[in-house]
């Protein structure tokens, strides 16, 4: 446990001070923001094809000047709805979800909660956020280069997404697409060493392992989830790269014509991505839940002014979560002509992750038993993730079992239980945690008020969308159509569309209520109480916003684990992690 | 506490929005969703889906009523009625909802879904199958009979032209009497049909909704499926893997028809 003889002292200058910081508080809050950014950029693009799908082939002048491609005219073409889906679904879960709760909550809470002074290596926590950056302006600039984004999905399936003529995407933008990604890989190999390091070797005197807040555990399991699997990806890439530019047939079988003529490419096959790409894409979204699920256990004690129920359980539970998610991805391949017995295997492991996955559901609605509940805006968006995990979780029986997937695979049931799930879950998370240590961030409180009209126009108007697209796929509505009304048995669903846009559209609009609160809140918030929400974690027990170095001389010193509420005997309804045993008693 | 009269409304109406939510899901589930059913294996597959469905929807509808009541219950007392539960307590519950999953979900596939899924993908199709070959492309489905020798003339891609679209090979003898079809499939009703999927160019996926049946097409494969349509009729084939631009507008038809009504179209096939 490391400690420093004295507190580090802060760089002076505004550059190092907060552009390129390695204080790991600034590094969080830089994350976050640019998180926000790109969740504006991938928001705007599904209004674009919610506008699409509600009035097919509207004339849109004004969206011609900013694509003048892919909206030739003002109306939209296909190929370019394809590189909105692309680009939507990419930006969404890798530069929106993953720098939010991972990258930002990641890295401003850790060093907070376990009581170090900042982050294992600094210097690569910054250059792990420098990485990404890059990688979101490649991302972003893939729109204006020669055939549009990328346009094979966020799944990038070759042939599609190897061979250029296959669809206008697969040009330019197909090629920034990866090197994007592999910017993001790079970045969060980065992040993830940084954060189990970290919580390895750098937690204060008294905080055991079996005393670190759920969230700590839960980013931990995440990164090393991450560690493992996110490579996978990066060799993937590397190889449909060789496939594009160099030449070499990993991907690419024997006879493929296109475009009149036959490619030379001899002895590869799509089926290798795809595994490779699952491989990682599976463990991705419990890459992005379990800090989530972690930030909503962390949460619910502070407002039930009670300790989680089944601490324990919740830990082993993530155990098995993450060495179940490593073992399932070919739930995403029932279909894709891969040996009916491992479709076998993989139904079966899929459907035990719903055990540990159940256990915590349960441990979140106990955590309410008996508690005297307060309803903050935090407290609001917490129950809106046990909902959606309720609901959304049992869309995961239906598509974790390969029979009844072989009917929706690929259909808005999928598009439905991933938005309740790595979309919703995730973004009431963020928010969540966005209100709630936003007086850590800041030092001021971000409006209440705002923030309850923001979740009462954002829960009920995301639960409906998507509840809807489970139905629509059980209906058969395939995903990624540019269109449905080339198809009879698709003609009850067109109509419905211009209703979903319209709550897509109150949706979007409701984030700006959010965005404004956040800044204005810098500048105008209220000044926050030292421990505004009377919590026990250790985060609370320093300035805010903190100092560089997070401490003053002293690291503090842990005597208790992290939901001592309500303790018998204790002078208050809450006892920091710092509280002496002789003071209050100990429970854990 | 001065909050705790704001804290009892947020708790009602949480608690009141948790409980609609949780009935809004059971009424509209309970509705009729899925296409009507076209094939023998869908059955299984139907059964699969609806058990699923209401194993879920009990078990939404329960944990929303839950939910509803704590956040009615312990929104209005402002001291806490239970503090910490017992590791036993805990155990009991973690062990209870394992058991219930376990019942729900693994028993659910093992018992409902495996053998449906066994039948449709581990299984030979029958030797009485009908056996359709269709090669997938940018954006059309390619469908060739055997004809009355019951082989498919070889193919090869080096082959391919506009006018031969499936590179068939003219010098093979057993592909003179090959029937070639663009995006209509016919199949006769009660039999079963053998499908030999392959790709020219990239993934598709051959989906009948109405029969339940869906198998991507991989380049680089010869993937053989089977079914058997249980009604006459005319049914919807749609591609349901993204394969470009016009992948939203890659419409098949699939036509059922009595032993009657096929024999006279081969013939005319075979006419004209």
């Amino acid at each position: 446990m490391a400690e420093l003889a004295n507190p580090v002292h802060q760089p002076s200058s505004f550059l190092r001070r907060y552009i390129f910081s390695q204080d790991h508080k600034v590094i969080g809050i830089q994350y976050l923001i640019t998180a926000m950014f790109m969740g504006i950029v991938g928001g705007l693009l599904a209004m674009l094809m919610r506008i699409q799908l509600a009035w097919p082939g509207q004339n849109m002048p004004l969206l011609s000047k900013l694509f003048p491609d892919g909206m030739a005219g003002g109306v939209m073409k296909p190929e370019f709805y394809l590189s909105l889906i692309t680009m939507h679904g990419t930006i969404m879960i890798f530069f929106v979800v993953s720098l939010a709760l991972v990258g930002g909550f990641g890295n401003f809470l850790i060093p907070l909660q376990i009581g170090a002074r900042d982050m294992a290596f600094p210097f690569l926590n910054m250059l792990s956020f420098w990485t990404i950056v890059p990688g979101c302006l490649i991302m972003m600039g893939s729109f204006f280069v020669e055939g549009g984004a990328a346009a094979s999905g966020w799944t990038a399936y070759p042939p599609l997404s190897a061979v250029r003529s296959a669809v206008p995407g697969s040009n330019w933008g197909q090629t920034w697409w990866i090197v994007g990604m592999a910017l993001f890989i790079i970045s969060f190999t980065m992040g993830g060493l940084n954060f189990v390091t970290t919580i390895l070797d750098q937690r204060t005197k008294g905080m055991s392992m079996m005393r670190m807040p759920l969230v700590v555990w839960a980013l931990f399991i995440a990164s090393v989830i991450g560690l493992l699997t996110f490579p996978a990806l990066l060799a993937a890439a590397i190889l449909l790269l060789f496939d594009r530019h160099f030449g070499t047939s990993f991907y690419l079988p024997s006879g493929l014509y296109f475009g009149n003529h036959l490619l030379p490419n001899k002895g590869g096959t799509p089926l290798l991505w795809q595994h490779l790409f699952w491989f990682l894409g599976h463990p991705e979204v419990y890459v992005l839940i379990l800090p989530a699920l972690g930030i909503t256990l962390d949460l619910l004690p502070v407002f039930t002014r009670k300790p989680v129920f089944g601490y324990r359980m919740t830990i082993y539970c993530l155990y098995a979560i993450a060495i179940l998610s490593m073992i399932v991805w070919g739930h995403h391949m029932y279909v894709s002509g891969m040996s009916p017995y491992v479709g076998e295997f993989f139904a079966i492991g899929t459907l035990s992750i719903t055990l540990p996955s159940t256990i915590i559901g349960v441990n979140m609605i106990a955590s309410l038993w008996g508690g005297s509940l307060r309803f903050p805006a935090p407290m609001l968006f917490v129950i809106g993730v046990i909902v959606f995990f309720g609901t959304g979780g049992f869309g995961g029986l239906f598509l974790g079992n390969a029979t009844s997937d072989i009917q929706l695979h690929d259909t808005y049931f999928v598009v439905g239980h991933f938005h309740l799930m790595i979309g919703g879950i995730t973004l009431l998370a963020a928010f969540a945690a966005v209100y709630y240590w936003f007086p850590k961030m800041f030092g001021r409180m971000m409006s209440d008020r705002l923030a309850k009209l923001h979740f009462w126009l954002t829960f009920p108007t995301f639960y409906a969308l998507f509840l809807v697209m489970h139905y629509q796929g059980l209906a058969g509505m395939p995903r990624r159509y540019y269109a449905f009304d080339k198809y009879e048995f698709l003609s009850g669903m067109v109509k419905s569309q211009v209703h979903i846009s319209l709550v897509a559209f109150v949706l979007g609009a409701a984030q700006f209520i959010f965005l404004f609160n956040f800044f204005w809140s810098i500048f105008r918030g209220a000044k926050a109480e030292p421990n505004p929400w009377n919590a026990a974690t250790l985060e609370w027990t320093t300035a805010s916003p903190p100092p560089h170095g997070n401490w003053g001389e002293e690291l503090p010193e842990v005597h208790r684990w992290p939901y001592d509420y309500s303790v018998p005997g204790a002078a208050s309804d809450c006892t920091p992690q710092t509280v002496p045993p002789g003071i209050a008693p100990v429970a854990m | 506490m001065e909050n705790r009269a704001s804290y009892r409304v947020a708790g009602k109406c949480l608690a009141i929005t948790v409980w609609l939510i949780g009935l809004g899901v059971i009424a509209s589930g309970s509705r009729r969703w899925l296409p009507s059913l076209a094939s023998e294996h869908g059955a299984g597959i139907d059964v699969m889906i609806r058990f699923t469905m209401a194993a879920a929807g009990a078990m939404i509808l329960t944990g929303h009523m839950v939910l509803g009541f704590f956040l009615w219950r312990f929104g209005s007392q402002n001291k806490i009625s239970f503090r910490l539960a017992s590791h036993r307590m805990e155990r009991a519950w973690s062990v209870a909802a394992v058991l219930v999953m376990a019942v729900v979900a693994e028993g659910g596939v093992l018992v409902l879904g495996m053998p449906v899924w066994a039948k449709v993908f581990a299984s030979a199709a029958p030797s009485s199958a009908l056996t359709v070959e269709v090669t997938t492309e940018q954006f059309a489905w390619n469908v060739r009979y055997a004809g009355p020798d019951g082989k498919f003339g070889r193919t090869s891609p080096q082959l391919i032209s506009l006018d031969n679209p499936l590179g068939v090979d003219p010098k093979d003898d057993s592909a003179k009497d090959d029937i070639v079809d663009l995006n209509i499939i016919h199949v006769v009703v009660n039999r079963p049909v053998k499908v030999r999927l392959r790709s020219k160019d990239v993934i598709h996926s051959f989906f009948l909704p109405n029969l339940r049946v869906k198998q991507d097409s991989m380049p680089g494969m010869t993937i053989d499926l089977w079914f058997v349509p249980n009604k006459t009729g005319t049914f919807e084939l749609a591609c349901a893997e993204l394969c470009g631009f016009g992948h939203y507008e890659m419409r098949g038809i699939l036509i059922v028809m009595t032993p009657e009504d096929f024999e006279k179209w081969l013939l005319e096939k075979k006419n004209g």
